[in-house]
């Protein structure tokens, strides 16, 4: 008895192929750009606005934090960088290795004074204009550790703190007001000032 | 599971090939004078049917009134174990022999010891600060540190 034949290879190619004509023909248009409209606004308009404020909202929008995460406040950075918390909203989802392409330290946990001469030499190749958060108890005054004979009590012994963010740890949702509040900072400065 | 060796029945032994060298022998420990700890140890490790092999952990407690160092023993070769002690009395200078031309594992451990509670090793290859660096003053572990 002969097997009838389920399909034919030649009748799935012929299904395809007119599958693929009938696709290239219903996509003979270009699709308009959503964001048509802002060229027609923007040929309408002229924008005015100051250095210090184009700048500042340049350098707020985009700072990269330096890998400097010496104890268990990096966890809750690592929460935060993540999708939950996602701190690319604020343009920092980077988390450079080399202090070079940093302008943020966030000081995440205990310093020993074994390890300090490290965090300042990181700080240090930093390029300016560079911020600090100095993030949880420990960074802050070394926290319970502070009467230790090998802790740094708080980092502004080593490296100028721009924000003090308690909690041990901080919560992700602090970090995140810390770094607003030092996008408020970063707002304020002007290119005068800086010159001094 | 790993047998725990009995210190009374380990000291029986030691005492027939080093008389008087055994302080103290308890049931899960035993206590050798520091000046016979080489000897103790090097026969812990080379008598055939103990054979300890591998040094678990060397550990540094300060009493007060003297400073104990605890070597953990274990035999892969048999699969048993014995907590071997020493005490050293002298709060100036506390000194013990080093054991690590017996077990290489105590290089590490004897200058962690040696960093936070001041115990010399004598016959360490290379006893220096481990965890602190050079120049830091005073054995941070010692209970009267502070």
């Amino acid at each position: 008895m002969e097997i009838e034949e389920v399909y034919s290879s030649s009748e799935l190619d012929r299904k395809e192929g007119k599958a693929i004509n009938e696709f290239i023909a219903g996509h003979q248009q270009v699709i308009p750009d959503p964001d048509r409209w802002l060229d027609e606004e923007l040929e309408r308009n002229i924008l005015l606005t100051s250095v210090d404020a184009i700048l500042n909202w340049a350098r707020r929008s985009s700072m990269w934090p330096v890998v400097c995460f010496p104890a268990c406040c990096a966890f809750e950075f690592i929460t935060t960088e993540a999708s939950r918390f996602d701190l690319s909203r604020f343009g920092m989802e980077i988390v450079r290795a080399s202090p070079r392409h940093a302008d943020l330290m966030i000081t995440a946990g205990t310093l020993t004074w074994k390890m300090a001469p490290q965090v300042k030499r990181i700080y240090d190749q930093m390029a300016e204009p560079k911020w600090v958060i100095a993030m949880g108890a420990c960074a802050i005054s070394g926290g319970i550790f502070r009467s230790s004979y090998s802790v740094v009590p708080g980092y502004n012994r080593i490296i100028p703190v721009d924000v003090y963010l308690p909690g041990c740890p901080p919560r992700p949702e602090a970090l995140i007001h810390a770094i607003r509040m030092l996008h408020q900072k970063i707002a304020r400065k002007s290119l005068i000032s800086e010159g001094e | 599971m790993t047998l725990a060796l009995s210190g009374k029945d380990i000291t029986k032994k030691i005492e027939k090939k080093f008389p008087g060298c055994v302080a103290e022998a308890a049931a899960e420990s035993l206590l050798v004078k520091g000046e016979a700890l080489s000897e103790v140890a090097a026969y812990l490790k080379n008598t055939p049917g103990l054979d300890f092999d591998y040094l678990t952990a060397v550990s540094g407690v300060d009493y007060l009134d003297y400073f104990e160092v605890v070597y953990h023993l274990t035999s892969i070769k048999h699969n048993h174990s014995l907590v071997l002690k020493a005490r050293c009395y002298n709060r100036e200078n506390p000194a013990l022999p080093s054991v690590v031309s017996l077990w290489r594992t105590a290089d590490f451990q004897e200058r962690e010891i040696y960093d936070l509670l001041g115990i010399s090793f004598t016959g360490h290859p290379n006893l220096k600060r481990i965890a602190l660096w050079d120049g830091f003053e005073g054995h941070p572990l010692r209970k009267d540190f502070l």
